[in-house]
């Protein structure tokens, strides 16, 4: 009989129950989307921040002073100690080479250009390198480190012996993209002209195998800038892992904070120093949190609001229905009976509208993601179940008042319309 | 019943009459309106707290992009130094919107004959501009200079007074601290812009600018200090701005994306609500046209009813929505949103909108009814 009962009011009042079904349902997919978007964006968001370029670098240890003003190296050449470039695709072999998203070695070296009159530097780097450590093959080069730099005209290739001259440099030189460009004694083609808004609009950027050639030291590198997706620093990443018993250490060593990966880097690279760059890496970290800070506190709200508005709907379909209560208190129903068949409604329309939202609401988060950052959003399976109980606990919630209410009911007065 | 008749005979009763009506529906069905008021009230308040949000937050991120530093830098040209005025013009077109830091460098000798970079500059604004520069303690008085943590273990490895020579002119400096930063900075000294000045000779030859606002303020500030000091290049640091526009641009749209979501749903459930609410007394509607009121009134009552309570949903919800967003600025920044009245209008509008739309449905559906039907409960 219950069933029956239940079965009817579904198929007797359709409209009335697709209406109901239809708000519960885009309560949970706002509430599913958000909810995903809440927890994916913090991700994608650093993903962006990478767009500040190489958050560390790596230094050779028995590293000397610098004696550099705006992009110019005053020291002489033969100072200072170099890493090796052979080393630097171990960084694809660490433990958190996923969050590596890119890096570029450094050589500079002071040259003369065109005529004895202009000194400057010449720094030869990667520009888009493939390289392979293992079986594993990829890119890398400044390209994907400062996404930034911007040339007119085009790229040089990585072996060929082509440059890019600063654009600073150019207009103080007269250089135009195409032409040609002396620098101590030997001419180069000039691809393209740089401009980074930074040091290197004063300087020539060549290949590494250039630059080795004209320092006459081959397979050397000055510095390695590393560009690596990190969480925020707290407390436990500014321990040192030398103090840390071997648990500790472990959790510490496995969690992609700045220092832990600038650890890694320095066990990679031999004889070497890694530190953070901390105008970018410490930055990154509250504006990261504060953003997604925002993020939860706007999914919170629009849980409530959909909660409401799904409590909302509901309390006005239950109301709807006092003349059917009458009629079935008017037949010797008990409360208890009445609430029952009301509540079981409520869990069916719940579960029903909350699995159509919970594939509509993962529908919108895939498309929003693609929409904003130009990858998915995945809603994670294991949310499926939560999603449901929040569906069925607000629409009880939303019913409980008027269910109690219609339950109060004089039968007499229900049946006449007058309540 | 008279009542009625005599309602279409004068304006004014007719008038009185009408809100009359309007009142006493709302009292004496008090539990129905109390619903659909409360959903209009949730859709106000979650509509204008994410409008007022979305305004007020990206100012409030263009503050932590800050944090960043520089966004501007003015460089003298080649071989000339910038103009002493230039600092102060500068200020005076900041206005207060940002911060401006004058550097001078150097390259000075140790006792021991190693060249190492010198740098002055304001070190009070330093301190503001770059904020991830981590120093073990501040210079306070004059003398005293910052070291980079490379360049102290160069010049002053145990923290004691050491000299530096600038052509054979000698300087005695006392350590006051050490400076990290990872980059550049590391290998430098920094004094307080009078003592090197004084020293040297050597004018500044950098202005460092912060200034906060959309990327075209940063613009029309850039042209802004060009036209004033055309003797100087004022360029955009492209690293900062490039990035901070990419990392706000789409804060902005998932923020916006969220708005619309919730916006939509909540205006659907006042929909749903508000539609239930009209159906639920076609009865009244029956009684009205059966007492010979005009299609019109019937039309007109139902609207007002139902713009009544989408205003007086709105005006509620507006408040609530303020107090939300102002909570959720303070929670997360720690300086609540400022309130936009701009909003208000654009709530109220919507809210009346929406219940109209929603009090039209029903109506034009309950006009194709003969009042007996209904009052026969078909």
């Amino acid at each position: 009989m219950f069933v029956r009962l239940v079965y009817e009011s579904f198929r007797r009042q359709k409209r009335r129950k697709l209406l109901a079904g239809a708000a519960i349902a885009f309560g949970v997919s706002v509430a599913t989307a958000m909810i995903g978007v809440a927890t994916d964006v913090g991700d994608k968001i650093n993903r962006e921040l990478r767009s500040y370029g190489a958050n560390l670098v790596v230094n050779p240890q028995e590293d000397t002073l610098d004696v550099e003003i705006a992009g110019v190296n005053l020291k002489p050449p033969s100072d200072g100690a170099y890493l090796s470039e052979t080393d630097l695709p171990k960084i694809k072999g660490m433990f958190w080479r996923n969050n590596v998203v890119g890096f570029a070695p450094v050589l500079p070296v002071n040259v003369v250009v065109n005529d004895v009159k202009t000194e400057t530097t010449l720094v030869g780097t990667y520009f888009s390198k493939p390289l392979h450590f293992g079986t594993e093959n990829f890119v890398t080069g400044v390209r994907a480190t400062y996404p930034w730099w911007r040339v007119e005209g085009s790229w040089p290739n990585d072996d060929s012996r082509d440059v890019l001259v600063g654009e600073r440099l150019a207009a103080s030189l007269g250089q135009k993209s195409g032409g040609k460009v002396t620098v101590d004694g030997q001419p180069f083609r000039v691809t393209g002209i740089l401009s980074t808004g930074g040091p290197e609009d004063n300087e020539i950027i060549a290949p590494l195998g250039l630059a080795q050639q004209i320092l006459g030291k081959p397979g050397v590198v000055r510095r390695v800038y590393v560009s690596a997706v990190t969480k925020p620093e707290d407390a436990f990443a500014r321990r040192d892992p030398k103090t840390l018993s071997p648990e500790m250490y472990d959790r510490w060593y496995c969690s992609p904070y700045a220092q832990s990966i600038a650890y890694q880097l320095q066990e990679a690279i031999p004889h070497s120093h890694t530190e953070q760059i901390r105008q970018v890496a410490q930055t990154e970290g509250t504006v990261l949190s504060r953003i997604e800070g925002l993020m939860l506190l706007v999914t919170l709200a629009s849980l409530f609001a959909s909660a409401l508005a799904v409590s909302a709907a509901m309390a006005t379909t239950i109301f709807e229905r006092r003349r059917e209560v009458g009629l079935m208190k008017a037949l010797g129903a008990g409360g208890v009976s009445i609430a029952s068949l009301f509540f079981a409604e409520s869990a069916l329309l719940a579960l029903l509208g909350g699995a159509a939202g919970f594939a509509g609401g993962s529908l919108l988060a895939y498309q929003a993601g693609r929409w904003i950052f130009d990858s998915p959003i995945t809603i994670q399976p294991v949310l499926f179940p939560l999603v449901l109980c929040i569906a069925i606990i607000v629409t009880f919630a939303g019913s409980v008042a008027a269910i109690r209410r219609a339950v109060k009911f004089d039968p007499v007065y229900a049946l006449r319309g007058e309540a | 019943m008279s009542d009625s008749a005599s309602m279409r005979r004068t304006g004014a009763h007719h008038t009185s009459m009408f809100f009359r009506m309007l009142v006493r529906a709302a009292v004496l069905r008090r539990g129905r309106a109390a619903t659909a008021l409360m959903a209009v009230v949730v859709a106000a308040t979650a509509t204008t707290a994410m409008l007022n949000l979305f305004v007020d937050v990206q100012s409030k991120l263009r503050k932590e992009f800050r944090n960043y530093g520089a966004n501007i830098v003015m460089v003298a040209r080649e071989g000339q130094s910038i103009p002493q005025e230039a600092l102060a013009k500068t200020e005076s077109i900041l206005s207060g919107r940002g911060i401006a830091v004058p550097f001078a460098y150097v390259v000075a000798r140790t006792s021991n004959g190693e060249p190492v970079v010198v740098a002055g500059t304001d070190l009070d604004q330093v301190r503001k501009l770059d904020s991830w520069w981590s120093v073990t303690e501040w210079p306070k008085e004059s003398h005293a200079a910052l070291l980079g943590v490379r360049a102290a273990a160069a010049v002053s490895p145990h923290g004691k007074p050491f000299n530096l020579y600038f052509h054979g002119r000698p300087i005695s400096l006392t350590p006051s601290g050490t400076l990290h930063t990872g980059a550049g900075e590391d290998s430098r000294i920094y004094l307080p812009l009078n003592d090197f000045e004084t020293w040297t000779g050597v004018r500044q030859s950098t202005i460092e600018i912060a200034v906060s606002g959309s990327a075209q303020e940063v613009n029309a500030t850039i042209e802004k200090l060009q036209q004033a000091l055309p003797e100087v290049d004022v360029r955009p640091v492209r690293q900062v701005m490039e990035a901070e526009a990419r990392v706000l641009g789409k804060t902005r749209a998932t923020l916006l994306a969220a708005s619309v979501l919730i916006i939509v749903t909540t205006a659907l459930c006042v929909l749903a609500t508000l539609i239930g609410w009209i159906l639920d007394r076609r009865r009244d509607f029956a009684i009205m046209k059966a007492l010979g009121a005009s299609q019109r009134f019937v039309g007109g009552f139902f609207a007002a009813e139902a713009a009544a309570l989408g205003a007086v949903g709105a005006l509620i919800g507006f408040g609530l929505g303020i107090g939300i967003a102002a909570w959720i600025g303070k929670a997360n920044f720690g300086v609540s949103a400022v309130p936009r009245f701009e909003i208000l209008p654009v709530v109220l509008i919507g809210c009346i909108l929406v219940a109209l739309i929603s009090a039209i449905v029903p109506i034009s559906l309950l006009r194709q009814v003969q009042p007996a039907m209904i009052l026969k409960g078909e």
